[in-house]
């Protein structure tokens, strides 16, 4: 009976001390080191990436097929997907070191070449709560579609070789260091410039580059005499409304976790987005009588991407404003602008991304408030004025290595292979051409 | 027999279908086609971008039809194709050699 009762009384000791982990953790010293993952945070994460990853395809692909002319079309859809490939793997052996390992205040190192010691449990310091192998392949999602932006400024004029060249290269020399340069460690995140999704990395870049484009290559053969309307604009609205739920994705996801952060990175895209789609809409109907589908859609576009640097850092309220502005002025940007200037920016690459990731960011020095965006992330409105030179710098730094080493990199290829279709090619069609396929 | 082309606008091809039929006349060939005469066409704007679409969508029917009723059938199209406004079409006859129906050889008005 007695031994019975040791036993017993042993038994509950034993169960007592199991069920106590959180008193013993202090002297089980290794649990504090091992970062914690998040299950929440890493489901999440997962979503954004392959919404991210739909942005791309079918979402752009679509958006800017439908725009271009129907001898056209699988060649521009071609191009999205190409890149989705050819990124994939650059990312795999080098972009993703470049931009997102320790390195230098300019570059990343080499550290994680062909994704070396990349382990199931490995975990990236930006985001200790998901596995490193979701961070980078979000990253890459980022990094796929900044190159696919840039080919709505050259449709219907670029070799397939020429392009492919010119998106790798691009990718690992514009991409990489100024994705380190704002995100990965590098200078432009330690001088406090704010970017939450890639206004700067993402739009401006791919904006400016798409200028670069369009002003090296030329303009399309019979620019402002033949017809060059858009054969399907179907396809784009289908493509733009993919952009936008993918896009959830984009901003929401670069929360790095499934948090208020997230939820406020979603709600203000949605009203930024819903805002600038209007005043696009509502500009264009008092400008010239009547709303267009496709006005609408790239005003939506255009409040995308202008929410994209301020998405975790303003308030609803910002959001609005933010909205607005994007509408009306890349409206302007691929209107007016465009217009006054001579340039064929085909797709308006630069119109929409270029403008509307400048007034992004910009505003973002704005509307900052520290109650959204966390310590000492604030705005002009919050008593930070000097947020708005911030972002500036950060701004004319991006806009200044893109429009160089892009300069670069096509006049290489220009040399090496030659950039443009010939004019017979043009004129009959990239999809025969290159591709040796049409749309019946 | 003759062959009678008429091309006009789209939305006009059931009434001239239907008054072809009142007549007697069963069959007719119907193209999707584009033109222009005095018509002139729209202004389509793409991001601020203007195009002159000259070329309109018409439909143009033929039908072979014996001489004796060529006349009637061309003022029956003319009015079930006509609303009195520019960019109405045009009816063109043309004299037809020979006519064959394809299932029994038949040839000559036979073969309408």
């Amino acid at each position: 009976m007695i031994v019975k009762l040791r036993k017993l009384l042993f038994a509950a000791g034993a169960a007592g001390a199991l069920s106590l982990p959180a008193v013993s953790a202090p002297v089980v010293a290794w649990a504090a080191d091992k970062p914690k993952l998040d299950s929440g945070d890493t489901a999440w994460m997962l979503t954004s990436t392959a919404l991210v990853l739909m942005m791309t395809i079918p979402g752009l692909a679509m958006f800017y097929a439908g725009m271009v002319r129907k001898k056209n079309v699988l060649a521009t859809a071609m191009q999205s997907f190409a890149v989705v490939c050819l990124v994939s793997v650059l990312w795999m052996v080098l972009g993703y070191s470049l931009a997102f390992t320790q390195g230098s205040a300019v570059i990343g190192g080499t550290s994680r070449l062909f994704m070396s010691g990349l382990a199931l449990d490995s975990v990236h310091d930006l985001a200790k709560t998901i596995p490193e192998s979701v961070y980078m392949s979000f990253q890459l999602t980022f990094a796929i579609i900044t190159p696919a932006l840039i080919a709505g400024a050259f449709a219907e004029r670029m070799k397939f070789s020429a392009m492919m060249w010119f998106m790798g290269l691009w990718s690992i020399i514009v991409y990489a260091p100024i994705a380190h340069w704002v995100w990965g460690g590098g200078f432009l995140g330690d001088w406090g410039v704010l970017d939450f999704a890639g206004g700067t990395v993402v739009h401006i870049n791919a904006g400016v580059a798409g200028l670069v484009c369009c002003l090296v290559l030329g303009k399309r053969r019979g620019f402002g005499v033949e017809n060059m309307a858009p054969h399907n604009l179907v396809l784009s609205v289908i493509g733009a409304s993919l952009l936008w739920v993918g896009w959830f994705g984009f901003n929401a996801g670069s929360a790095g976790a499934a948090s208020g952060n997230a939820g406020m990175a979603m709600a203000v895209t949605q009203f930024a987005t819903a805002t600038a789609a209007l005043s696009w809409m509502f500009a264009e109907w008092i400008a010239r009588g009547k709303p267009s589908v496709l006005g609408a859609i790239s005003g939506a576009v255009a409040g995308l991407v202008a929410i994209t640097p301020a998405s975790g850092f303003v308030n609803p309220a910002g959001s609005l404003v933010i909205g607005i502005a994007a509408g009306v002025l890349c409206f302007w940007g691929s209107t007016g602008l465009k217009h006054a200037m001579g340039y064929d920016d085909s797709l308006d690459a630069f119109g929409v991304h270029g403008v509307g990731g400048f007034v992004g960011a910009m505003l973002t020095g704005v509307f900052a408030v520290e109650a959204i965006g966390g310590d000492g992330k604030k705005g002009l409105i919050d008593g930070n004025a000097g947020q708005v030179l911030t972002q500036l710098w950060g701004c004319l730094v991006c806009m200044a290595w893109c429009a160089i080493a892009t300069f670069v990199i096509l006049k290489l290829v220009d040399a090496l292979i030659g950039l443009r279709v010939t004019a017979e090619e043009e004129v009959e069609g990239l999809d025969i051409n290159l591709h040796g396929e049409t749309v019946h | 027999m003759k062959l009678v082309m008429a091309i006009f606008k789209p939305f006009k091809l059931d009434e001239v279908r239907d008054a072809l039929t009142g007549l007697g006349i069963q069959g007719l060939t119907v193209s999707e086609v584009k033109g222009f005469g005095r018509q002139k066409g729209q202004t389509e704007i793409y991001r601020g971008a203007e195009y002159a679409v000259s070329f309109l969508p018409k439909i143009k029917i033929e039908v072979v039809i014996d001489d004796v009723l060529v006349e009637r059938a061309v003022e029956t199209i003319r009015k079930a194709a006509g609303t009195g406004k520019i960019g109405d079409g045009k009816i063109f006859v043309t004299p037809i050699e020979q006519a064959v129906r394809i299932r029994t050889g038949e040839s000559g008005i036979d073969a309408l």
